[in-house]
């Protein structure tokens, strides 16, 4: 029941953000979207990525996208509303591919699930003897799973890297 | 004078007359300390319980930002100088890569935390997971300092 209900605000959200005119508004919505979605992922057991959800999604997301705002015209044109007919069929055709697709997968947490029998059972077997940690989200993304988070780490040093390339010599060129 | 629709766009910058706002500034004053806390908090247990360096990077980048948003760019700058958020945006990567350096250099493979010359395997597991994880928040947390400071810069 409190699912249902999570998910009934998740996609009041989503359709008020995306029919605001006033971008910030729509910044604000999706940050109570992330919020709610952080729930979520509580409820499904995955805290890690609860926390992520909380400070990245509802936290500095919104910030970030409030400071672009400042930088960029914050109100959406005025466009007359009207229905396109192929890109809605295209729409729904592709949602009811979706739902159907949803049929074939696993129950949840489900022991026989394909993600659950493949090298998931060596991780909890050997999990903490080859890491020395009890944590194995810890165990399986810093040791297992190290050159991807190596990865990730350098993506994020990349992005300020290119922004400060990008906006910061833009700045120095005009002055 | 500022045309209307600058002013507009400026809503969100800091302004001074809000900023004078006493209960926001000594809000964030005693407020700041508690969520940098919490962050390393999150960072150095992240590899026993949930968080780790991203996330806590994340929120110790926040501490920064709010304080910029009630107090200024300029005076957060004195806080944290463009040189200085520059600069740890990439020890935070070097650290992780040096750790899977060192591993290499002591006879491991790349990134095999056991190698190191911290104590027993698992010791040296459990300090080059740490390790790492500061690595990413030192990374992450200057990385949105940046983004955020360079966003609302104004030219």
């Amino acid at each position: 029941m409190a699912d249902l209900i999570l998910l009934f605000f998740l996609l009041v959200c989503a359709v008020t953000a995306v029919a605001q005119r006033e971008l910030l508004n729509s910044a604000i919505i999706l940050s109570i979207y992330s919020l709610i979605m952080a729930v979520v992922w509580v409820r499904l057991g995955a805290v890690d990525v609860a926390i992520t959800e909380a400070s990245v999604g509802a936290g500095i997301s919104t910030v970030l996208f409030i400071a672009v705002l400042t930088r960029v015209k914050r109100r959406e044109e005025i466009t007359r509303f009207r229905v396109q007919v192929l890109p809605l069929i295209v729409v729904l055709a592709v949602g009811a591919a979706l739902i159907y697709g949803t049929l074939d997968m696993p129950d949840f947490g489900s022991a026989a699930a394909v993600s659950n029998t493949h090298v998931v059972p060596r991780y909890l077997e050997k999990g903490v003897e080859e890491t020395g940690t009890d944590n194995y989200v810890a165990a399986i993304l810093a040791s297992y799973r190290g050159y991807d988070t190596l990865g990730e780490t350098t993506v994020i040093f990349t992005a300020g890297l290119c922004v400060v390339l990008l906006i910061r010599s833009e700045k120095k060129r005009r002055l | 004078m500022m045309s209307p629709k600058e002013k507009d766009n400026d809503l969100y910058i800091v302004d001074d007359e809000l900023n004078s706002n006493i209960i926001r500034r000594t809000l964030v004053k005693k407020l700041i300390a508690f969520i940098q806390l919490y962050a390393l908090y999150i960072i150095i247990f992240g590899e026993l319980g949930p968080g780790g360096g991203f996330q806590g990077g994340v929120i110790l980048g926040s501490s920064i930002i709010i304080y910029i948003l009630i107090f200024g760019l300029e005076e957060g700058r004195k806080r944290i100088s463009q040189k200085a958020s520059d600069f740890f945006s990439s020890t935070g990567a070097l650290i992780y890569g040096g750790v899977g350096l060192l591993a290499l250099i002591f006879g491991g493979n790349f990134l095999q935390y056991a190698a190191l010359p911290w104590g027993e395997p698992p010791v040296a597991n459990h300090y080059g997971i740490m390790a790492v994880e500061i690595g990413i928040g030192i990374t992450v947390a200057a990385t949105m300092i940046i983004l955020f400071c360079e966003m609302i810069g104004r030219d």
